[in-house]
């Protein structure tokens, strides 16, 4: 084990599976002789040179198009968007190539991607630069979606999605790059695609979430304690796959579930969760389920305005009152 | 240097004035940035400021102007209030966009000023959709829209170049090409480094030049306006020019050698326009124009301080016009 940070940790996971594997590469803007916008990459143009670590102009389309070529004949490339926003001038790229080209070639063609970057809210950047995009993709048969909201998850998640043979989109907080936590140093230590995690043991009522806003969670259910309610937070880590046995678990037990998650209420990752447990654990269900997220609107730049709009421990608490028919 | 037209003493005073003023603005804005006052992205303009001032005493009041992200020189080139634009900055109600865009999304529609934009290239088919539309109502106005050399690879830039030419549309399209885009230099984005040569492909005209003086800015760019105007056509132009500070606050600039930036300050356009002002005997004049700034950016300092904050009631309003139901 090293205490390492998750910018640390998404660092390792690319340069452990770049050294197990030739055919891995890294491309993006900035990626290589200025470290990295975020200092992801910090040091891997040293290592593994201008041939693999490639600086890319600003042409999202373009080089995630190139990407999406290669590894069709046998590259295994790593995208780097600066943050997942950029990616919707890519997106028909993801969405048109990447994701179908398996099926439309009959199975004989196949797309060992990897996207990552970092999503969800940032600070005080706008609504152009804050948005949360996974609910976009997670929607897509043909690409895999993964929301790591720890250290060591970020690693293990991350090597089993330069593994994978399929597109797997890799979304990074960006407010979690600082955050520090124990990781496994075995090489061949992967977290598979599909497994929830239970972040906190409960009983009273199960908070779901994935990447930053587990965190948020985790500060609601210690608030929570304090008034006698123990609830349990459960980390989704993979979207799509989602396990939906741990959602059927965790409400077998607590009968009561509140989601949140960054991203805009309507549609979006939340509607899956909430159908797949009404439909597989209805008869577990001792009240409806609530949902936190982005309040309905784009992201102001005003500070204030910001933390209204984000899900807060505050928001989480009262979801969960209210699923406990608690509220005053 | 090769100013090609007489011009007043005044007019060069009054571009002289406009480009301090940004200048100070932004030099304000730093310090309220590190002071925690002001959060998110910051970039600031610095050293490029004859390129908006130029163009914009060039248009009318009523032709339309978008940017990227850098947009603060604009948008105070176009008219904004030095206290409307410190107030965005510090998320106040009273800031040009209520505090709700910040640095990044400048927007003073009285002006026409029709933004600052973070998706770089997204807003150059915007650019030329004004263009198309004053075509469409024949009102005479030209647009101008601004981008960095760093986004002219984007299909956008393109896309937009493509129609604009195929439609002959009323545009002038300028990128400043400030030699890096982030951390990478203008030989590691582009493999013809002649920006004005993708006109040819779209048989567009095209100029290009460097900023180093206010009034060489305004007639180059003034001639490709006046062709939007009479004959419709769009113009390519690269603006050779340069940021003195890194590409945001977070950027301490690494890239590029204390040598190389010496040199290119050695050019400030501000310091080009003084000296040559003052060798015109115009010394008092600069030093009124400079107090007189002064006194604006304290003003508006202490204005976008002791404004208010605006309140989540402004959310729902700002995102549709009047209830809907979702
Ligand atoms: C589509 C898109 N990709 C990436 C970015 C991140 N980004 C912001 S500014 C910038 C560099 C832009 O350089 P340039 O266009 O030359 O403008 P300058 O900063 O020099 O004014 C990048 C890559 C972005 N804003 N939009």
């Amino acid at each position: 084990m090293s205490v390492m940070r998750y910018r640390e940790a998404v660092r390792a996971a690319m340069i452990e599976e770049m050294e197990r594997d030739e055919r891995v590469y890294l491309i993006g803007e900035e990626v290589g002789a200025y470290q990295g916008a975020y200092k992801v990459s910090e040091g891997m143009l040293e290592r593994f040179g201008p041939k693999r670590v490639i600086d890319a102009p600003i042409t999202e389309s373009g080089f995630t198009g190139i990407s999406i070529g290669a590894a069709m004949v046998g590259l295994r490339p790593i995208v780097e968007y600066m943050t997942w926003n950029f990616s919707a001038v890519a997106f028909d790229q993801i969405l048109n190539n990447a994701a179908k080209i398996r099926q439309m070639s009959g199975g004989q063609l196949h797309v060992p991607i990897v996207l990552r970057a970092p999503n969800g809210s940032a600070r005080q950047v706008g609504s152009q630069h804050s948005h949360a995009m996974e609910h976009f993709y997670a929607h897509v048969p043909g690409l895999k979606v993964l929301a790591p909201a720890t250290p060591a998850d970020a690693k293990g998640l991350l090597k089993a999605a330069i593994r994978d043979d399929d597109p797997v989109l890799f979304m990074e907080s960006e407010t979690l790059y600082n955050m520090k936590g124990e990781v496994p140093d075995d090489p061949d230590f992967v977290v598979p695609m599909g497994q929830a995690r239970v972040a906190r043991e409960g009983k009273d009522v199960s908070i779901i979430a994935y990447g930053r806003p587990v965190h948020v969670a985790l500060e609601a259910a210690a608030q929570l304690e304090k008034e006698g309610i123990d609830a349990e937070v459960v980390d989704l880590r993979s979207l799509r796959p989602l396990d939906e046995q741990a959602l059927v678990r965790t409400v077998q037990k607590t009968h009561r579930a509140v989601l949140t998650y960054e991203g805009w209420p309507y549609g979006g990752v939340g509607g899956e969760i909430v159908d797949r447990i009404q439909r597989l654990a209805f008869d577990e269900l001792d009240a409806p389920i609530l949902r936190v997220t982005f309040r309905d609107v784009p992201m102001p730049y005003n500070a204030k305005l910001e933390q209204y709009v984000l899900p807060q421990p505050d928001r989480i608490a009262d979801a969960v009152r209210e699923v406990l028919y608690r509220k005053g | 240097m090769t100013t090609t037209r007489q011009h007043s003493d005044e007019l060069h005073l009054a571009l002289y004035r406009k480009m301090f003023q940004i200048r100070r603005f932004e030099e304000e804005a730093a310090r309220a940035y590190a002071q925690g006052k002001i959060g998110g992205f910051l970039h600031l303009y610095i050293g490029q400021e004859a390129v908006a001032v130029g163009a914009v005493a060039a248009l009318e009041p009523t032709d339309y102007a978008i940017t990227t992200y850098r947009d603060h020189g604009l948008a105070l080139a176009r008219g904004m209030t030095s206290r409307a634009a410190m107030s965005e900055l510090f998320g106040k109600v009273t800031g040009c966009s209520k505090g709700l865009g910040g640095s990044m999304h400048f927007f003073d529609a009285e002006h026409n000023m029709l933004g600052g934009y973070g998706i770089v290239g997204g807003h150059v088919p915007l650019a030329v959709g004004t263009a198309f539309a004053s075509k469409y109502r024949e009102d005479g106005r030209v647009a101008i829209v601004f981008l960095g050399e760093g986004a002219v690879s984007i299909g956008d830039f393109h896309e937009g170049m493509s129609l604009a030419a195929l439609w002959k549309l009323p545009i002038v399209i300028v990128v400043e090409n400030n030699e890096y885009a982030m951390g990478t230099s203008l030989s590691r984005t582009l493999s013809v480094e002649d920006v004005s040569l993708k006109a040819v492909g779209y048989g567009m005209a095209r100029d290009r030049f460097f900023a180093n003086h206010v009034l060489e800015v305004h007639d180059r760019i003034g001639e490709a306006i006046e062709r939007a105007r009479k004959t419709s056509e769009p113009t390519l132009i690269e603006v050779r020019t340069y940021r003195f500070r890194g590409h945001s606050m977070s950027d301490p600039g690494k890239y590029r050698t204390p040598a190389e930036l010496e040199e290119r300050k050695q050019k400030d356009p501000l310091m080009v326009s003084r000296a040559e002002l003052e060798g015109k005997g115009h010394k008092e004049a600069l030093e009124k124009i400079e107090a007189e700034i002064e006194v604006e950016i304290e003003d508006c300092v202490r204005f976008a301080d002791e404004s208010p904050e605006p309140g989540p009631e402004l959310l729902e309003a700002t995102t549709y016009k009047g209830a809907f139901a979702r």
